[in-house]
């Protein structure tokens, strides 16, 4: 028995199946964490999650003013953030590609992309909350955007720039200025790319909490005013799942499984979207 | 106005402004410039203007947030001086703030969290590149990265309602058992099995900075160069020399540029750790008890704080939050620049 063959095949042996483990390890918590979202969601989902406002302690009750509030705020953030990224992501791509300007942009941006979304919350609230001197759901849309807008930056750059030179060339040679040739011909080329980024930028942004918890806090009530306090869907299952009260806890999951089931299906959607495109 | 090149091509894929309104056609050369003005027209001024301004503004906002941070916790900084960081003492009714245990537990569960990070996501990366059935590979990789997708709010319930649990029931006895006793990290793993607390806290972020960890490794693995691989192959090599010899040396930075993003993210990361840290304000070795850190600190008791002082403590906190993860992060990009270009993606 030749020892050194024997010591190189057992490491070769222990490495292959560590690596398997790791990838089990990895995918077991996954389905974990979702079969219990499902399994503790699922048995709490009525009818009146969308009928009914979130209830005091105690009492039966919905969720629709939390879906209200997220998806307001979550539409806010896209009207805010996607012109904004956009213009960001244009600039990079096309007017100063090579620029220092462009260099240090996307530095920041990939910082931006990755910072702890707890003090972007702060910073909206002395932004915003404390001149204001109330809560809102316009404060809270902003903290989100402020999440969305390096996603949407960092994407429309990349699908810019995949866009191939000769489009640019054929369209300036029909004598087109540069903002048209931006807005008519290149963003249309890159459209799937843009949409892609939008979209998962919206499914990070959905499950946010962090943010809303000193921009937009939390109602009980309807309220459709976008400067007051605007419940809102992360906020809610949180204060419900850290509550004492049993039927709050079965609220939270129900809200956790519609968010979690939200996200991840725009995450596979946009996911099977854009490899079907870059196939062709 | 327009530079005359004369030429259709671009000259090495720059395209300068000079180039935008190069003519194709030098006969042609002045109606065209009469009509296309790159510089000149009010609606294209306008455009450069806003793009220019909002690209400007990714850069203000960070510059905003971090001027915003350390304004807001200038009261608390002048208070405390030094003394800040270096203080145990968070005492909300006498006004004596330090920062010192929100600190620990940040750093401790996030060392926890790369602890079983890093072994596992480059475990993954050599799973999807060089063990994986080819047809399995794709779905894995996508199941992986929806770890990141899960909302951290959903990591942080099932931390509560059913990982804690688990930890108190099955984990922590024998932690406490056969760790508990041990020469010196005995202290750290000595404590009541209670579930809530760093060990806990530092686990759950390890998974939620696993798809981030393996993603970059899987990337960089596949980019090794074919001939490297071949030559490690030809001489006989087994897939751990291969991945021990050639791989990992080849992608270090990668791989180190990987481990510090996701630092970065458990560093930051709020809601997870709120939920199974405990919001304790004593520093203790042991793992298993409950602490804070300085995120959850904020999510905890920022609506709650009631004087100056306190709020101040508290933005104060966020500007050491935003400060070390900025230098983090920014490693992180440091590093990964340096592969990008060497795997010839200058963009």
């Amino acid at each position: 028995m030749n020892w050194v063959l024997f010591r190189r095949k057992l490491a070769d042996r222990v490495a292959f199946i560590g690596a398997a483990l790791a990838t089990l390890f990895g995918l077991v918590f996954l389905f974990w964490i979702l079969w219990t979202t499902f399994a503790q969601g699922v048995s709490a989902l009525n009818l009146r999650l969308v009928t009914e406002m979130t209830p005091p302690p105690g009492a039966d009750g919905g969720l629709l003013n939390a879906f209200y509030g997220s998806a307001v705020m979550v539409l806010l953030a896209i009207a805010i953030g996607t012109p904004v990224g956009l213009c960001a992501g244009t600039y990079l791509a096309e007017h100063g590609r090579h620029t220092r300007l462009a260099a240090a942009v996307r530095f920041v941006n990939d910082i931006l992309l990755s910072a702890p979304s707890i003090v972007l919350g702060l910073f909206v609230y002395e932004l915003v909350v404390v001149p204001m001197k109330h809560f809102s759901g316009l404060a809270g849309g902003l903290a989100l955007a402020l999440i969305l807008i390096p996603v949407v930056v960092r994407t429309s750059d990349e699908a810019l720039r995949l866009v191939p030179d000769r489009m640019r060339e054929a369209a300036y040679a029909l004598g087109l200025p540069g903002w048209k040739v931006s807005l008519q011909v290149l963003f249309s080329a890159a459209m799937s790319g843009i949409v892609t980024g939008v979209l998962l930028g919206v499914a990070r942004i959905a499950g946010e909490t962090a943010p809303l918890l000193f921009t937009a806090l939390n109602n009980q009530f309807w309220s459709a005013n976008l400067n007051a306090p605007l419940a809102n869907l992360p906020v809610v299952i949180f204060q419900y799942a850290m509550s004492p009260y049993d039927t709050w806890h079965a609220l939270a999951w129900a809200g956790a499984l519609a968010l979690t089931v939200f996200v991840l299906a725009l995450n596979l959607a946009v996911r099977l979207f854009a490899r079907r495109r870059s196939f062709k | 106005m327009t530079s005359r090149t004369g030429s259709l091509l671009p000259s090495g894929g720059r395209r300068g402004d000079a180039d935008r309104g190069s003519a194709a056609d030098p006969d042609r050369e002045t109606a065209r410039s009469a009509s296309a003005r790159p510089h000149g027209g009010l609606a294209e001024r306008a455009f450069r203007l806003v793009t220019g301004g909002a690209a400007w503004l990714v850069l203000a906002i960070l510059l905003a947030v971090a001027w915003s941070m350390a304004s807001g916790g200038w009261l608390a900084f002048r208070t405390f001086g030094f003394g800040f960081i270096t203080s145990t003492q968070w005492d909300v009714v006498n006004g004596q703030f330090g920062a010192l245990v929100a600190i620990y537990g940040t750093l401790m569960t996030s060392a926890i969290a790369l602890v079983i990070a890093v072994p596992v996501s480059i475990g993954i990366a050599l799973f999807l590149t060089e063990i994986a059935p080819v047809w399995s590979r794709g779905p894995i990789a996508v199941a992986i990265e929806l770890l990141a997708a899960v909302p951290s709010i959903i990591y942080g319930m099932w931390g509560l309602f059913v990982f804690a649990p688990f930890m108190a029931e099955h984990v922590e006895p024998w932690v406490n058992d056969h760790l508990g006793q041990a020469p010196v990290i005995g202290p750290l793993f000595n404590g009541p099995p209670i579930g809530i607390g760093t060990l806990t806290a530092g686990i759950v972020l390890g998974i939620m900075v696993i798809p981030f960890i393996a993603s970059v490794a899987r990337e960089v693995f596949n980019a090794v160069p074919a001939a490297l691989r071949e030559s490690a192959v030809a001489l006989g090599a087994t897939r751990w020399e291969r991945l021990w010899h050639v791989t990992l040396p080849y992608t270090r930075s990668a791989i180190v540029g990987a481990i510090f993003l996701g630092l970065g993210r458990a560093l930051g990361e709020t809601m997870a750790v709120t939920f199974v840290l405990g919001n304790a304000h004593d520093l203790t070795a042991s793992l298993l008890m409950p602490s804070n850190s300085i995120a959850a600190a904020i999510a905890n008791e920022f609506t709650e704080a009631d004087t100056e002082l306190y709020r101040s403590a508290l933005i104060a906190l966020a500007f050491l939050l935003f400060f070390v993860t900025f230098i983090v992060l920014s490693l992180a990009k440091l590093l990964l620049a340096r592969v990008e270009r060497s795997l010839g993606r200058t963009n």
